[in-house]
């Protein structure tokens, strides 16, 4: 019985139903990107070390006391309560009247970004001192370091941490059905509003959340793994009195094992 | 002789801990001079000073005639002509053997990928690590490790080595190799200057020895005189404490 109708629902509304997915993993997708990338420019900016005197301390302060101002507030206010201010607030207050879809990637990306930037800023501080100081040691200057040597690896450690964010945006899209975006959680409110069925659309969009975390996380990891590169390691040489080192280096790469990066 | 690194009057103080005072020493190309003394005597930060990890609060580090603390003295290519090797490796995590001793010579002296493997491969065959090169650094021993250290440092073909007690981070089983790989770059020529704990190493391969204790130098001279016939009370008491371990 309650299949059947689950199947009726599914049969009549499956073209609404994969609409309101694709737009919530549209949405989600664009904000965890938009939201990743403010977070590594915003927690490196915070990383950098304070200049001792003059001008650039000056200006460091003052940016830093504007990004964090930035973080405390998006994550100590509800996602949803933010769309609100935002999109009726552009249009009632300010008369500018913006795209939803807008700003909906807007704000999911600036609430991903001020997460992320805390996660990049732990992964950075978490980094050993002597890698910088083998990078520095090196003749690496402050850029030079961080995009050679930090970066790379905190970006590898924050991966599972960027996979949640991507998986909670997935998940709380939702709340920006109050802008009337037609994601998948609003798509569900009306299927359900106009066969006034409830459960059946509404378990159909669980399996869809669910299927869409699933797939995100499994992905990520598969990533991960990729980044880790294999377990172990082939010597090389042995052939070495024939072969020169440099040959057998691009030998190696030609057959796409043993990169150096 | 040619004088390289001529310290002057250098102090560096933290907070209120006066941790080097008034130190003065020189290294000539091609000498080898081993820096000993107690726990906390300032042997790290004075080496660190010198490749300026540090920043010394006063005093001149003359480096082939140029005062390298002069504020328009540019520090990062200063770093190229120092190769530094660190108690814990640190040996770069995001890239493999090859790649650390390769990333310092594309992205800092802006060499070709084809020149830095070639120069990565001849130091990597020095320490006996050219077989490793796809390898990352959490799957090597530390002996291996400080190897490819060494090598990623002699990569840059610097002036002067500089070693922060290279060996005391290791099983004692592996610091034979890295002091091996130590001693036939001494034999090469090439001028080091060397923190270490290892007084049979000092005696056989240093030109000078200079001990350290509570921030300053209080003896220094060549390694039969300092290490068998110390003329300064505190050293034979280090020394003596060190011996009798
Ligand atoms: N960053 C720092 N801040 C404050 N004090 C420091 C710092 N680095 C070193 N010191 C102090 O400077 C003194 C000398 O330290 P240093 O590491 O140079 O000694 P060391 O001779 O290398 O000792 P060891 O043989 O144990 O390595 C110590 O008293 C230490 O506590
Ligand atoms: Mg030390």
């Amino acid at each position: 019985m309650t299949l059947k109708l689950i199947y009726k629902i599914l049969v009549e509304n499956w073209p609404m139903f994969l609409r309101g997915a694709g737009m919530t993993l549209y949405i989600s997708i664009i904000s965890t990107i938009l939201g990743s990338i403010i977070g590594l420019i915003v927690g490196v900016i915070r990383t950098i070390p304070m200049p001792e005197r003059g001008f650039k301390k000056v200006v460091l302060k003052i940016v830093n006391g504007i990004l964090s101002a930035y973080i405390e507030f998006f994550r100590g206010t509800p996602m949803m309560v933010q769309a609100m201010v935002i999109y009726y607030g552009s249009a009632e207050a300010f008369g500018i009247s913006i795209d939803k879809y807008l700003a909906a990637i807007f704000i999911v990306s600036i609430n991903t970004g001020a997460y992320m930037s805390e996660i990049v800023r732990g992964g950075i501080v978490s980094i050993d001192k002597g890698q910088f100081e083998a990078a520095h040691a090196l003749g690496m200057n402050h850029v030079k370091t961080m995009t050679n040597v930090v970066m790379p690896q905190v970006i590898r450690n924050i991966l599972p941490a960027t996979g949640n964010e991507f998986v909670i945006n997935i998940k709380d899209t939702s709340v920006l059905n109050v802008i009337s975006v037609s994601e998948l959680y609003f798509v569900t409110k009306s299927i359900a509003g106009n066969s006034f069925i409830f459960y059946p659309p509404f378990f159909i969009a669980c399996i869809l959340y669910f299927v869409m975390t699933f797939t995100v996380t499994r992905i990520l990891r598969l990533f991960e793994r990729k980044i880790d590169g294999p377990e172990n390691f082939d010597l090389t040489g042995n052939q070495m009195q024939v072969a020169r080192p440099e040959d057998i280096i691009r030998k190696k790469r030609a057959e796409g094992i043993g990169h150096p990066y | 002789m040619e004088k390289l690194i001529e310290i002057k009057h250098l102090s560096k103080t933290f907070g209120t801990n006066e941790v080097l005072k008034d130190i003065g020493f020189t290294v000539n190309k091609g000498e080898v001079v081993c820096i000993i003394g107690s726990s906390g005597s300032g042997k790290s930060t004075l080496l660190r000073c010198v490749n300026l990890l540090e920043k010394p609060s006063g005093g001149q580090i003359i480096y082939k005639g140029e005062n390298i603390l002069d504020d328009k003295h540019d520090i990062y290519a200063y770093r190229t002509k120092l190769g530094m090797v660190f108690q814990q490796f640190n040996l770069f995590n995001n890239f493999n053997v090859l790649g650390n001793c390769t990333v310092g010579q594309i992205k800092v002296l802006k060499r070709s990928r084809e020149e830095a493997e070639e120069v990565a491969m001849k130091y990597l065959k020095v320490v006996g690590m050219d077989q490793y090169i796809n390898a990352k650094p959490r799957q090597l021993s530390g002996g291996q490790k400080q190897r490819v250290a060494i090598a990623r440092a002699l990569s840059m073909e610097p002036d002067v080595m500089l070693f922060d007690e290279p060996t005391s981070a290791l099983d004692p089983e592996m610091v034979g190799e890295v002091l091996k790989v130590m001693r036939e770059l001494a034999e090469s020529g090439l001028t080091m200057l060397i923190v270490t704990h290892e007084m049979g190493f000092a005696k056989d391969v240093a030109d000078r020895v200079v001990f350290m204790d509570q921030g300053v130098i209080v003896e220094e001279g060549s390694p039969e005189q300092v290490l068998n016939n110390p003329v300064q009370e505190r050293t034979r008491e280090f020394l003596s404490r060190t011996l009798n371990q």
